[in-house]
């Protein structure tokens, strides 16, 4: 029982600290990731993952981190990345990212596994292949809910570490 | 029969209508907890704990070095977006939720339930129908307000569903529909026929910022929901064939 409650507090404190976070409008602080320059960051997950190499001269791939926890500051240069072909075994897909100001403001497929022929620039051409609307509170009844975790697993282990130190 | 457990920090439930086989049930959480004591980055004793001090490759469990294969896979298969190694540690973590919610729910298949889903901190594998007779109804939760469905997908015959979010404020990006403004991405939902997928490149989407819907689309079998900053979605034109109107 008492776990429970201590998992509440250290759930409530995350809460707080998440819509502090949230009302932090000026300040991303988390890194956006895409292929960079750098060559010495690939990964090698399992035994004897092979290099990805790039048809381009102006990047390599694979370099890029999946959502992390970790605070760090932006820190790209402005310019156009050209990611390697990959096959994702329903066809190949081959992006681009445009960086400017430091921030991405483009993404192209040069490559795409459906059926349009050239390239899809996501800020404009995208806009015949998804659609949009407005959020709005749903009453239907559901059995399962998904969503952003607000329990995020790192954040309460290390948490919960802290604040048993803290005691 | 309907259970939550707290497991790798977080609440999984499993349902199975008409049954009452509570050491089936009991047996899956005990699974849950093994893979947790293998894959834990916070486990001192943990087979991945071991690998980031230092555990050579060879002394590796089949069962990880298949993990961590997959990761690679899935790495390549994302364009590098997916990578498992933050400052030269590994955290297998964003795959191994969806692949261990797909085990849990090929054990339940085989051992003849038709009717359950299983669901692990918001990443759910359904599969036939609900205690009502009708489909599993799975509601996406606003990120602005906990308490609040901005949709309902519905699973007919088995799939699975994960949404990637982030409590830190995301990137910033552009706005794929409105170039005029720009807005970040607060969650991005993937549905489609099994969770391990639906998770993994969930998991990637997101870290792709505005690309990631297109990356989403260009998969065949997978939908998704992205919600920004602005209080707008942006959605997959298949996606439609899950939604329930409210």
């Amino acid at each position: 029982m008492k776990k429970y409650v201590v998992g509440a507090a250290v759930t409530l404190v995350y809460i707080a600290y998440s819509f502090g976070i949230r009302n932090n409008h000026s300040k991303p602080v988390i890194a956006p990731t895409l292929p960079t320059k750098t060559n010495n960051q690939q990964a090698s997950t399992g035994g004897g993952s092979s290099t990805q190499s790039t048809g381009s001269s102006t990047a390599s791939s694979g370099s890029a981190s999946a959502p992390s926890n970790q605070t760090k500051a932006a820190a790209y240069k402005d310019g156009s990345y050209t990611g390697p072909v990959v096959n994702v075994y329903y066809g190949n897909v081959q992006v681009a990212a445009t960086v400017s100001g430091g921030k991405i403001t483009g993404v192209k497929f040069l490559q795409y596994p459906h059926d349009n022929p050239n390239s899809t620039y996501i800020n404009s051409q995208a806009r015949p292949y998804l659609k949009q609307e407005t959020l709005a509170a749903q009453s239907a009844h559901v059995n399962i809910i998904t969503g952003a975790t607000f329990t995020s697993e790192g954040f309460i282990q290390s948490l919960t570490s802290a604040l048993s130190k803290a005691n | 029969m309907k259970q939550t457990e707290l497991i790798m920090g977080m609440p999984i439930t499993i349902e199975i209508v008409d049954s009452s086989d509570h050491d089936l049930l009991q047996s899956m959480f005990d699974y849950f907890r093994a893979v947790d004591d293998r894959y834990s980055p916070y486990k001192p004793d943990s087979e991945l704990t071991k690998i980031n001090e230092g555990l050579a490759r060879n002394k590796l469990s089949s069962e990880m070095t298949m993990i961590l294969d997959l990761c690679e896979q899935t790495r390549q298969d994302t364009n590098g977006y997916f990578n498992i190694r933050h400052d030269g540690k590994l955290d297998p973590s964003g795959l191994v939720k969806g692949w261990a919610v797909n085990q849990v729910a090929d054990k339940l298949l085989q051992a003849g339930h038709d009717n359950f889903y299983v669901e692990a901190g918001g990443d759910i594998q359904a599969h036939g129908h609900a205690a009502d007779g009708g489909p599993w109804r799975v509601g996406i939760r606003s990120p602005f307000n906990m308490q609040t469905i901005v949709k309902t997908l519905a699973i007919q015959d088995g799939g699975g569903v994960a949404t990637s979010g982030t409590y830190i404020r995301g990137q910033h990006i552009y706005n794929p529909v409105e170039e005029s403004t720009s807005a970040s991405i607060q969650s991005l939902t993937v549905i489609g026929p099994n969770i391990y997928d639906a998770d993994r490149f969930a998991t990637a989407a997101f870290a792709m910022g505005s690309g990631g819907i297109a990356f989403i689309q260009a998969l065949p079998g997978l939908e998704a929901y992205m919600i920004t900053d602005d209080k707008q979605a942006v959605y997959t034109p298949g996606l439609e064939q899950y939604v329930v109107s409210a």
